[in-house]
């Protein structure tokens, strides 16, 4: 390796961030086969998740939800040119450590798994694989931050095919981030204290008007409209799990999300990609969920 | 500066970015989704994110034909990332599917660099750059590997073309966007469009 070799530098903070910049604007798809991959990227998604169970099913099924077998996950890194993340428990370290040592381009710290520390969550800044967290409100997302995550997501509720709580999470961390935009600098100290987040990056949130990382939107996707709905309030890409493959034609579903979330604004198009998708998800009313994935993570 | 206002392809990726980069210098700046928004503009910047979905909305967006038929009418552009692979005229590792537009005669590799864990930063010397060496954030960044005639190299990284320009054309295997230094865009802007 010649010395110049040696100047790259790699796993940084600002590299894992790199990747969240790129994923803007696009669509990350839960996917369970190398079959399913294939079809994610060739309906133009940016990234697929590989997971065994989709969130719909593991509502169904219950049981301890784990990180996926790495055969599994190699079969569909395998199948695809575009980055491939996957998912690891809540504080669960050596779930990350395995995924990092496969490869994948993203990891998880997901809600959807059964957690495996109901105190900690997982030291980020030590992998070079970046990580993306689920957030519910704005102290959530800097805590997790603070943490070292790389990008953020509203949790909504996965699974459901309900958008209702990811625009509840969205709303809750955009508004505060408007409100700490007004606040002077005495004020900032009172917002650091009712996030429960670190005081620099409430700063940093203040002076720039945007969170340290991508905020990302997942947790209750199943039509365009709803991809377009949460670009539209301030989401900067969409995750979609259950609601591509538990759809009636997921190739036609999944296409039309990815040209709703470029075409977000533009509702002549979104009428036009809305049309003759067959049937969505079945979905669930929040007053029937018992299970509340979002509740999960501290 | 030649052109005056700047589309920014925004069908997916850091467009904007871009955009805030492009504003901060002073160009009127208009992100395009359609035919109509490119009708608008006098030079194209073509983001980083990813070249499949990128061209897969090219087509659906009916923007193919356009940008095409602007680029042969020599519109300046400026391809970052997977904006490099969208203006090249060879791709290897792309999708079957994945057309680009030969807007400039390179051969590049998707991804050659590797997966994300082998996204790197790196100090790049840029020819005609003032101010110090340019700071090279590469995300699983494209390889150029073949150079045509009449393609100027500004830039390598390790015996590699970064940063190349041919007449109205640039493209970059890095990320100006994310670099928080404008001078690369400022460059383009300035000189080539």
């Amino acid at each position: 390796m010649s010395e110049q070799m040696n100047d790259r530098r790699r796993g940084t903070f600002e590299v894992k961030r790199g990747l969240a910049e790129n994923l803007k604007g696009g669509v990350i798809m839960d996917v369970v086969t190398a079959d399913q991959a294939r079809i994610a990227e060739d309906a133009g998604a940016t990234a697929v998740m590989a997971l065994e169970r989709v969130p719909a099913d593991i509502r169904v099924q219950g049981g301890v939800a784990r990180m996926s077998d790495p055969d599994m996950i190699e079969g569909i890194k395998a199948a695809v040119t575009i980055p491939v993340m996957a998912k690891a428990r809540i504080g669960h370290f050596v779930e990350a450590q395995i995924l990092q040592s496969l490869g994948v381009d993203f990891i998880d710290e997901s809600e959807v798994l059964t957690p495996a520390d109901e105190a900690h969550h997982i030291d980020k800044f030590a992998f070079a694989t970046p990580v993306v967290c689920g957030a519910t409100n704005l102290g959530e997302a800097l805590r997790r931050i603070s943490e070292g995550a790389a990008l953020i997501r509203s949790k909504g509720e996965a699974g459901t095919g309900n958008i209702v709580e990811a625009v509840r999470h969205l709303r809750s961390i955009i508004g505060d981030v408007r409100r700490i935009g007004q606040a002077d600098a005495a004020e900032l100290f009172d917002w650091a204290k009712r996030l429960q987040a670190p005081l620099p990056l409430v700063q940093e949130v203040a002076e720039t008007g945007w969170l340290p990382v991508p905020l990302f939107c997942a947790g209750g996707v199943a039509t365009p409209a709803d991809a377009a709905l949460v670009m539209q309030l301030g989401a900067e890409a969409v995750f979609v799990g259950s609601g591509i493959f538990k759809s009636g034609d997921p190739v036609k579903r999944a296409k039309a999300i990815v040209e709703a979330t470029t075409h977000f604004a533009d509702a002549d198009i979104l009428a036009k990609v809305s049309r003759g998708l067959g049937e969505a998800m079945t979905g669930i009313g929040m007053d029937d969920v018992t299970l509340k994935l979002a509740d999960r993570g501290w | 500066m030649a052109a005056r206002r700047v589309g920014v392809l925004a069908l997916q990726g850091s467009y904007r970015r871009h955009a805030e980069t492009c504003a901060r210098l002073g160009a009127s700046v208009i992100e395009v989704r359609t035919p109509a928004d490119l009708a608008e503009v006098d030079a194209l910047v073509l983001p980083g994110g990813e070249s499949t979905t990128m061209s897969r909305l090219l087509d659906t967006s009916g923007l193919r034909e356009p940008v095409a038929a602007r680029l042969a009418e020599g519109m300046a552009a400026f391809g970052t990332c997977a904006g490099m692979i969208l203006l090249a005229e060879d791709v290897a590792d792309g999708r079957a599917d994945q057309r680009s537009f030969g807007a400039i005669d390179l051969g590049v590799r998707r991804n050659a660099y590797g997966r994300q864990l082998d996204s790197f930063v790196a100090e790049l010397d840029v020819t005609g750059l003032d101010g110090g060496p340019f700071h090279g954030v590469f995300i699983r960044a494209p390889m150029v590997e073949r150079v045509g005639p009449g393609v100027t190299v500004l830039a390598s990284h390790d015996d590699r073309p970064v940063l190349l320009r041919s007449g109205t054309v640039a493209v970059a295997a890095f990320h100006p966007e994310l670099a928080h230094d404008d001078r690369v865009h400022d460059w383009f802007l300035q000189e080539v469009c």
